[in-house]
């Protein structure tokens, strides 16, 4: 059973803040292939094509054919600890700060043998499952976890360096407006944040839910408009030196493509939120962000965005506000770079379209909005970059993965 | 010596006051509601494209955007549909003797402050001349409410769920002032020339159908109304020289006499 990990401290004034730092970041082409899996929280492994081989590590050529043609293929989690090691001593400036360190070896059971973490609760040897996550430089790292959930297993120290867990730390919703900012907020606040700010814009206009914001017994609501540099600069400077986890809920949509509107000022109002807002709460917030990586039990650990799934191909029925979104897709893969310097995590959350009033004239499938919410939440507790919510979501990546120009005609109608 | 050189030796000495009628520019200045189906007014806003660092070292400068409606703002006849076809409607050609001109200030603020959707009627008017005397042709009115004084809270717009609250003139009063008193244009402190409540009224919006489509001019947004006298003061008015605008942010002032 691992020890729950308490509420910590206020900070110590006259204590320096850790600086950041990250596990070894070079991986061969090969492994980066893993890591792309790991992004999505799937668990792939090489297999030849010509003889069959399942393969680890990464290779570029199958250590017993010496075929080259290798596939990745999403494989089965379950296997046995063989053998472990704690690691009490090394020289890597990381690990250094965090041992001492399990790590072992785990047979699948379609046959491969892993390097792989070890959470706490895992005996050996014994059963498991093997878990592939991003680790803070952005790369697949295999963690051999219980078969079954075990008592505050999230807080086992190896896992929570893999995971944005929201327990004990200081959430911001950026738009307590919409029915998903609300939902995220209540589903934040029951997965044990110790504060969540919830951002609102134009106060003087009231809203649907105002009330069930203001019932929530850890939220603080905050003045905050994203298409407003200097509302955002000050709250930034209220709160950005304790904003732990970032979740920006707001997403400003309107019907449309190109042609069937006239002007732009509608369209301009949804790049001012949906992409210049990101970028003015990652000017503002991510500093502060990237220097507290590594700070203590509340470090900064993620930047969450929800951004409709038409960021990956444009659906031109509502084609501007697509637009915005493969904006706003690049913006988070710039940020995803830039933010890695203090191992914080810019995760997507790809929604279909949402049961919302905009949305209304469209049929089913709708995404709820606490779908939407314990999506981002299941993401934060396992370190998942890119989720997809809703069957529309899962439908679109997956035809993207095949052939993005197909998918951009069939979304055409 | 001249009257201009009088006006301003009077400034100089404070024989005459300036007021500034104007609230500050800021990003959170609350703009015209429309149902959001419809295109919306942009408030206020400000970037910072350098401030004496990297992005240039020795000036500081920002860009701004607003929509021509944002802000204390004047409103040209071409703003309505009732006077989208009148000669020099737009604000690059109003004619620049209206915008600095006598005005009378119609001070209702008590029955505001009594009922938020306070409308003004032709009989408020003739009362108010019962006390000041008529208002002559080319002056301009500005109705005071004291409403400035509630920006910054959510009284000010006064928005629910069936719109906004906050008082302004009914037609019958707009139409006497623009048939029977000559005025130029109707100014308030709520952020737009008709009642909150003014879609509901007949014509829709009356203040500015009937002020636009008789090529009159609207202000809204304005500050300090109770530092004016009823009658005396200049109003001086001038927008910005947009070719084509229906409007525009403005500094609007008034010379006061007295000390």
């Amino acid at each position: 059973m691992t020890d729950p990990i308490a509420a910590p401290p206020r900070k110590d004034p006259q204590q320096r803040t850790r600086s950041p730092l990250l596990p070894p970041v070079p991986r061969s082409r090969a492994a980066l292939l893993m890591s792309a899996a790991a992004a999505r929280g799937e668990l792939h492994l090489q297999g030849c094509l010509s003889c069959g081989a399942r393969i680890y590590p990464p290779r570029d050529a199958c250590p017993t054919c010496l075929s080259v043609r290798l596939a990745w293929q999403k494989v089965p989690d379950r296997g046995h600890v063989i053998a472990e090691t704690t690691v009490r001593t090394t020289t890597d400036a990381y690990f250094r700060e965090r041992t001492p360190w399990r790590v072992g070896t785990v047979r699948l059971d379609i046959g491969p043998v892993l390097m792989t973490h070890l959470h706490g609760d895992v005996e050996t040897p014994g059963p498991c499952r093997v878990r592939a996550y991003l680790d803070k430089s952005g790369n697949a790292v295999l963690m051999a976890l219980p078969e079954q959930e075990t008592p505050n297993m999230a807080d086992d120290p190896e896992l929570r360096e893999l995971t944005a867990t929201p327990k004990h730390r200081r959430v911001l919703v950026t738009d307590g407006r919409t029915a998903v900012g609300q939902a995220t907020a209540h589903a934040l606040s029951d997965a044990g944040a110790s504060i969540v700010f919830i951002g609102v814009a134009t106060p003087w206009l009231p809203f649907d839910g105002q009330d069930t914001l203001t019932a929530i017994p850890n939220a603080q609501i905050v003045p905050l408009d994203l298409t407003d540099a200097t509302s955002v600069r000050e709250l930034a400077g209220e709160i950005g030196g304790k904003t732990d986890i970032l979740i920006n809920t707001a997403d400003h949509v309107r019907p449309g493509g190109i042609l069937s509107r006239q002007g732009l000022t509608t369209t301009r109002d949804e790049f001012e939120i949906n992409v210049f807002g990101l970028q003015r709460l990652a000017q503002h917030f991510g500093h502060g962000m990237v220097g507290r990586g590594a700070d203590g039990v509340n470090s900064a650990v993620a930047l969450v965005d929800i951004l409709p799934v038409y960021a990956l191909a444009n659906w031109s029925a509502w084609g501007a506000h697509s637009a915005s979104a493969a904006a706003r897709h690049s913006v988070l893969q710039c940020l995803r770079g830039e933010m890695r310097a203090g191992g914080v995590r810019v995760m997507s959350i790809f929604t279909g379209p949402v049961d919302d009033d905009w949305r209304q004239p469209l049929p089913p499938p709708k995404v709820a909005p606490s779908a939407v919410a314990q999506a981002v939440v299941h993401a934060l507790e396992n370190g998942t970059e890119e989720s997809f919510v809703g069957d529309i979501a899962k439908d679109v990546l997956a035809r993207w993965q095949v052939d993005p120009k197909t998918l951009e005609r069939e979304l055409q109608g | 010596m001249s009257v201009l050189d009088s006006l301003t030796a009077e400034i100089a000495s404070g024989g005459v006051r300036i007021v500034d009628l104007t609230h500050d520019l800021t990003p959170d200045f609350p703009v015209m509601v429309l149902p959001p189906e419809f295109g919306q007014c942009q408030p206020f806003r400000m970037e910072e494209v350098s401030r004496y660092d990297a992005r240039g070292p020795a000036w500081y400068w920002n860009n701004i955007s607003m929509s021509e409606h944002a802000g204390t703002h004047f409103d040209a006849p071409a703003h309505w549909v009732s006077g989208r076809q009148l000669p020099n409607g737009t604000v690059d050609s109003l004619p620049l003797d209206k915008l600095i001109a006598p005005v009378c200030v119609l001070d209702f603020s008590a029955e505001s402050a009594a009922d938020r959707d306070f409308l003004l009627t032709r009989a408020h008017v003739e009362a108010w001349e019962g006390d000041h005397g008529t208002i002559a042709p080319g002056h301009w009115v500005l109705l005071r409410t004291d409403w400035y004084k509630l920006v910054g809270t959510n009284a000010y717009l006064g928005m629910e769920k069936d719109g906004a609250h906050s008082p302004g003139p009914d037609a019958d009063a707009i139409r006497f002032l623009v048939e029977e008193r000559g005025i130029i244009g109707f100014g308030t402190e709520t952020v737009g020339t008709d009642a909150g409540q003014g879609a509901h009224l007949s014509p829709p919006y009356p203040a500015h159908y009937i002020l636009h489509g008789a090529g009159r001019y609207g202000l809204q947004c304005l500050a300090n109304l109770d530092e004016l006298p009823p009658k005396g003061a200049t109003l001086i008015c001038p927008p910005l020289k947009i070719r084509d605008g229906s409007g525009s942010p403005l500094r609007v002032l008034a010379l006061v006499p007295g000390g």
